[in-house]
């Protein structure tokens, strides 16, 4: 870590910052008066622009400052956040992004253009905010000379600040001259060097508001004492009282502020009247956000999974452990081994939900997505997401973007009319696209629903027949039409757009998604929407599984899947042979026998047990030959020898270390149907 | 790559693993080998291939178990007191992966010499030539070189599988 190239972690710094800024603008697009969104947006900016400068990337730095100082304008309420701003600044933010990631493809045109009009808009913004601009703008125009007393906390250098660099900083807006404040250094051997005794006395000459010289400090505006009073306003009030107050020529030295002060140096003192309530909630935020810096650690991915493999190889040894403890009479050691099993899946928990992330960090990416589209369209989308708190591991939410986009793309440029054509079919002018998680079981189902025209099935079964895909007489389900549509360069479109028409993206979402070992339902229903469902298995490293015999091999099923067990009578067991069924309870449960799906040759035990387990929302039961109990399972995955046999999502070595096959219950069910199919194909 | 380095031509002699399948001498290059095992208990896979029907705990890794008779055309025999499992790595499309392949027996790793190696005759064999690298001399015996890499190949795989099922068909 110690060895981390700064830029690099510039970069990822800079991508969260860019994310916040995203959604920041996309909130205020819904509520363009937000001074906490505005805030949050230019907080964003101002940091990007400060880190960017530290580490060398001064043409994103540059840039960023101009649309820093045109938010500036929206916070101190010169300039409205109008639609086209936030437009514009989603605009600088890619430049940005572009800058910082890729500076050699950045085009400067584009930038001075996206600076060009940012300069356009704010002073007819400006204009357009009548008083308040009126009232601030000749505060703010001609230059102004400012005593500004700074004096930072002593740990200030500790925490990574420097001072010079903010020296710098309130150099760069005018003309300043810098007095250091050296009263409070102590003798040489009271003298911490990592301290920061010396204050410092500013005369700034500036055509800055006062609002631009006090964010040189926003970062440690609350930890450290600043005055600052402009000069004239101190002169005017010492002619204007002919009470003359000696106090006049050095209120600042008091640190404090006096009675009688005069009233102008007393504003200075306070933050400005009309802001209290935005500078605490500010104030507030700042905290809020330092708080979560100080609670989040980056690590490579590489160590999560060494410390994910490590702990798995501990569940192994430890399964040893207890199977020898067992066999021990030793109360003692008994006793160590249960409080080890304890302490082992306590830590598993622990280090698998380091893994996890809620899978709302993913959808809020969308919004921009939809945002810009519909906006490129001309169609109104609305996107409603659910379930954002579902957990999945970090790596399958980087691999789905890619996938949810294309499907995003897909409902808005297919699926949703125009608002006119909506308008006619009886529907709200804004069409919506909802998207939506959530667990079942031992998967995560991801929803994409949208409320437009449906898929049109004549089209796409015309489309097929074409190419030869089905027979123009065959008789096709929904479903089997709908996978069609999966199938690399089907497309129905008449026309290819820049969206969408080449039917390359659906092809990419089924690779992408099969490549997670999940699988796409698509179902539609004309003139009132898609609906879009991803399903994908759970792929935690370690679960609880309940392992189970048939014939001689013994396989693990994940805990979460199995619904019960129940045991198949003799009778049962003939009267089944011809139909699978089992009446649970008056509900009638389809089962698969196992020993025949695994070719076992062993004879069967004489009473079967049943498995009832749920996948895909359906319960299929599995008959076996013995349930033999729970068991932490660490999932070992496959090699390219045996990948190809879905029905096994893996393997795991158990406590004597035979080698265990892990089911994979909906490939299992799936591989089931197929070979009865086969069989009664065959007949 | 590795193919390559260790072709055999006039200055190399190639080092291998020889070992017996259903009493046929067998060699492969001894750079794949990692360890040499006793027959561990194995896990059948369901509808496994069975090239690799099965899977073995190696030292807390789970392995797949490889059994060349398969691709060689030959009968299966039970295990004997004699039979070994080699661990080999070997490259399964892009991935380096721990194999282990069954063998009847295990002799010796030993130095074939180029002088004593000759081209794999295109007839007269029973095994398809894609697999065998090439035929050494050793003791009067003949010993037929492996090619690992084509054992083991995806391709070649499932045109032997192609194979298998065209002839299942016409047996039936």
């Amino acid at each position: 870590m110690s060895t981390a190239d700064p830029k690099k972690m510039f970069e990822q710094e800079a991508q969260d910052l860019l994310a916040t800024l995203e959604s920041a603008l996309l909130d205020l697009s819904g509520d363009p008066g937000d001074r906490t969104l505005i805030d949050t947006a230019f907080r964003a900016l101002h940091t990007i622009k400060g880190s960017g400068a530290m580490f060398g990337f001064e043409p994103a730095a540059a840039f960023t400052h101009h649309v820093e100082t045109a938010f500036d304008k929206v916070r101190q309420g010169k300039a409205e956040s109008s639609p086209e701003l936030i437009a514009l600044a989603l605009r600088a933010r890619d430049h940005i992004q572009v800058l910082i990631e890729r500076p050699e493809e950045a085009d400067a045109r584009a930038g001075e253009a996206i600076l060009a009009e940012l300069g356009a808009l704010s002073p007819s913004a400006g204009a357009a905010s009548g008083a308040s601009a009126a009232s601030s703008a000749p505060a703010a125009a001609g230059p102004r000379t400012w005593r500004i007393r700074m004096r930072l906390p002593r740990d200030v250098l500790a925490h990574g600040t420097n001072p010079i660099l903010l020296l710098d900083e309130l150099c760069s807006l005018g003309s300043a001259t810098v007095t250091p404040l050296t009263d409070e250094i102590p003798l040489l051997q009271d003298l911490d060097p990592a301290a920061c005794y010396t204050g410092w006395e500013v005369l700034l000459t500036s055509s800055e508001p006062r609002q631009a010289i006090e964010d040189v400090f926003i970062f440690v505006r609350d930890e450290m004492q600043l005055e600052m009073e402009p000069m004239e306003s101190v002169e005017k009030s010492q002619a204007g009282a002919s009470a003359a107050k000696g106090a006049a020529p050095s209120p600042a030295s008091q640190g404090a502020v006096q009675e009688g002060t005069p009233t102008g140096v007393q504003a200075q003192l306070k933050p400005p009247a009309g802001q209290p309530p935005a500078e605490a909630g500010k104030a507030k935020s700042r905290s809020a956000e330092a708080a979560k810096v100080a609670s989040s650690v980056r690590v490579p991915a590489e160590r999560l999974d060494e410390l994910m493999n490590r702990v798995g190889e501990l569940v192994i040894t430890q399964s040893r452990l207890t199977q020898i403890a067992a066999a021990s009479t030793d109360q003692a050691v008994r006793a160590v081994t249960e409080e080890i099993e304890r302490l082992v899946l306590e830590l598993r928990d622990t280090t698998m939900g380091i893994r996890m992330m809620p899978i709302g960090s993913l959808f809020g990416r969308f919004r921009r997505v939809v945002h810009d589209l519909s906006h490129d369209l001309g169609k109104e989308v609305e996107l409603v997401t659910e379930g954002e708190e579902t957990e999945l591991d970090k790596t399958m939410i980087e691999q789905l973007n890619d996938p949810l986009v294309h499907l995003i793309r897909n409902c808005i440029d297919h699926g949703i009319e125009e608002p006119a054509g909506r308008q006619a079919a009886g529907k709200p002018p804004v069409g919506q696209i909802k998207l939506s998680a959530r667990h079942a079981g031992t998967e995560v189902l991801i929803t994409i629903t949208d409320d437009g025209r449906g898929l049109n099935r004549e089209r796409i079964r015309a489309r097929a027949i074409e190419r030869g895909l089905i027979q123009a007489d065959a008789v096709v389900t929904d479903h089997e039409l709908f996978q069609i549509l999966l199938q690399p360069g089907f497309s129905t479109a008449e026309q290819v757009t820049s969206v969408s028409g080449r039917g390359v993206g659906m092809d990419v979402v089924k690779r992408t998604i099969e490549g997670l070992r999940g699988k796409i339902d698509l179902s539609s229903t004309a003139a009132t929407g898609t609906e879009i469902t991803l399903r994908l298995p759970l792929t935690t490293a370690i679960i609880d599984g309940l392992m189970v015999r048939v014939g001689q091999g013994r396989y693990v099923m994940p805990l979460s899947a199995v619904e019960e067990c129940v045991e198949l009578s003799p009778e049962e067991d003939v009267r089944t042979r011809s139909h699978s069924f089992l009446n649970i309870r008056g509900e009638l449960v389809p089962f698969l026998r196992l020993r025949e799906l695994f070719a076992t040759k062993v004879p069967p035990d004489p009473y079967q047990k049943i498995v009832i387990v749920s996948s895909g929302g359906m319960k299929v039961g599995l008959a076996l030959d013995q349930v033999i109990g729970e068991h932490q399972t660490v999932i070992k995955s496959l090699t390219k020898l045996h990948s190809s046999i879905e029905m096994f999502s893996g393997a795991t070595i158990l406590g004597d270390g035979a080698v265990a096959l892990i089911l994979d219950i909906p490939h299992l069910v799936e591989y089931g149907q197929m070979n009865e199919e086969n069989l009664r194909a065959a007949e | 790559m590795r193919a390559d380095m260790t072709k055999p031509d006039d200055t190399n002699a190639l080092e291998v693993l020889t070992f017996n399948l259903n009493n046929q001498a067998f060699a492969l290059e001894a750079s794949y080998v990692r360890e040499i095992l006793d027959l561990v208990p194995v896990t059948e896979v369901p509808a496994s291939s069975p090239f690799a029907r099965g899977l073995i705990n190696v030292r807390g890794k789970i392995v797949p178990l490889a059994d060349l008779r398969y691709k060689l055309g030959m009968e299966e025999r039970p295990p004997t007191i004699d039979t070994r499992v080699v661990v080999i790595e070997v490259d399964l499309d892009g991935d380096l992966t721990t194999v282990g392949l069954l063998a009847e027996k295990v002799h010796e790793v030993t130095t074939i010499a180029a002088a004593e190696m000759e081209e794999t005759p295109k007839i007269g064999m029973v095994w398809r030539h894609e697999y065998i690298r090439g035929i050494g001399k050793r003791d009067g015996d003949f010993i037929v070189i492996l090619d690992v890499a084509a054992l083991f190949s995806s391709a070649l795989q499932k045109k032997a599988d192609l194979n298998v099922h065209a002839g299942e068909r016409h047996a039936a």
